[in-house]
């Protein structure tokens, strides 16, 4: 190991300078801010993300469109720039009045901002696995639906979606990590997640690299695996016959 | 709406942002040969049968594919210094190397098992050793394939350089954010640098399109 480096597992029961808590617990905070922001982004990301999606399958040229501006829009510019844009541009593009409370007064304004560019971000990648689960199903699904007297609408609300989601589940889990493992970019706003706390730590310990960066990443380690175990028996339960499915 | 705004301080700032968009592209570049080459590596390890070896190499992979990239980035770059002297941009270039390595193995292996075993054998009846059945046979084919995905998986990592940003290594977007500070313009900065993200990443993934269409069933 290192040769000048001094350990000190101690560190975690000493209390923060800025305040009466322990690293240990300031750790915690940390962790649930940043389950806070994922779960809540992939709320908003999977909302958005099956309705885009969907609207990107419609037979309707305008509509398809829409759909397919919006992924390109929310996938081309890399998450933390997005972020920045949240947070600097567009409180300046509002009108006045809204623009100065949004700057000044907004509580929460920077976990807000976080989730809804995550949310965003995450959406157009959730769309465009949505789309390809639908039109990975045969196109006679489409056509017996409508041709059994069912309208558009409920072609997709009865027959193409509920296989789509049940396809594309496993996709869907690698999104919901990624939107997990982005939220650290929350930090550079200001959220105090797991990414923040562990730098903040290092600074503020004078230098305890490891001990400040180990239980974090631990900590997200054991929540993917978490995550990943929980969805694997989802995609158990709600496997289609036929299909081919994961051990 | 953009009353305010003075997109005049894009021009004077041209040549920093444009040595901030070579690094951004230096890095992309190098962690994605890096990257193919180590991964390759990593998945004919998993691949050999060996168990040390196979669990080793699972093991790293596993590591990398749980851990945010962000987290990595600084574990290498502020454990470093108890080793050598070492600048934020090699920290980088030698972080998303090991990192993305493991993400390309991933492809990888599933390049390679998307060759039909009996080709395996067929290069072994004729005499071929391992190495030149997987250099001669497997691999080039395994590597076809998978142009597509893993040209995604390069759209991917180039956004990811913005990450960089953590550890103060001026790519792209620190360039803008650097020059926008400097001028007090950052909103201004921040657009433009976002378009020039779009454009680059737009282009990146109407050629990966491209390339699917191209590649698609030829078997």
């Amino acid at each position: 190991m290192a040769l000048n480096y001094k350990w000190n597992w101690g560190v975690f029961f000493e209390t923060i300078p800025s305040g009466d808590v322990t690293y240990l617990t300031w750790i915690l905070h940390g962790l649930g801010w940043t389950v806070a922001i994922s779960l809540c982004a992939w709320v908003i990301a999977l909302a958005l993300g099956s309705i885009i999606g969907t609207l990107r399958t419609v037979p309707h040229r305008g509509i398809a469109l829409i759909g397919h501006a919006w992924v390109e829009f929310f996938r081309n510019v890399p998450i933390l720039l997005q972020l920045f844009i949240w947070f600097f541009v567009v409180p300046e593009l509002l009108p006045r009045d809204l623009s100065m409370w949004v700057k000044q007064d907004m509580p929460a304004k920077e976990f807000i901002t976080a989730v809804l560019a995550l949310g965003l971000f995450t959406s157009a990648r959730v769309a465009e696995q949505v789309r390809a689960g639908i039109q990975s199903l045969s196109r006679g699904q489409r056509s017996a639906g409508l041709a059994l007297g069912f309208t558009q609408a409920q072609t997709y609300r009865y027959v193409l979606l509920p296989m789509a989601f049940r396809i594309i589940i496993p996709p869907l889990t690698s999104e919901f990590m990624n939107a997990f493992k982005n939220s650290g970019v929350a930090y550079a706003v200001g959220v105090w997640e797991l990414v923040f706390v562990s730098r903040q730590m290092v600074e503020e310990t004078g230098g305890q690299v490891i001990e400040s960066l180990i239980v974090p990443t631990v900590l997200y380690i054991i929540c993917s695996y978490a995550a990943n175990l929980l969805m694997s028996v989802i995609e158990r339960r709600s496997h289609v016959p036929g299909f081919i499915v994961a051990k | 709406m953009f009353n305010n705004f003075d997109f005049s301080v894009i021009l004077p700032s041209l040549p920093y942002i444009w040595e901030g968009l070579m690094f951004s592209f230096r890095l992309t570049v190098t962690a994605m040969l890096g990257g193919i080459i180590i991964g390759t590596l990593l998945a004919l390890a998993r691949l050999s049968g060996g168990k040390t070896l196979g669990f080793a190499a699972k093991t790293y992979v596993d590591l990398m594919r749980s851990v945010p990239l962000l987290m990595m980035i600084l574990w290498f770059f502020l454990l470093a210094p108890f080793f050598i002297k070492i600048t934020p941009e090699t920290s980088a270039l030698i972080t998303f190397t090991l990192f993305q390595a493991a993400f390309y193995s991933e492809i990888m292996r599933a390049g390679i098992q998307s060759i039909p075993r009996g080709q395996i054998n067929a290069s072994f009846a004729i005499g071929m050793t391992y190495w030149q059945t997987m250099g001669y046979v497997i691999l080039p084919q395994a590597f076809r394939n998978m142009i597509p995905v893993l040209l995604t998986q390069t759209f991917i990592l180039f956004q990811d350089t913005s990450l960089v940003y953590a550890i103060g290594a001026t790519d792209l977007l620190k360039a803008a954010d650097n020059t926008g500070k400097l001028y007090g313009r950052t909103v201004e900065m921040l657009i433009f640098v976002s378009l020039i993200y779009f454009v680059i990443c737009f282009s990146l993934s109407m050629f990966v399109k491209y390339m699917n269409k191209r590649i698609a069933i030829i078997r």
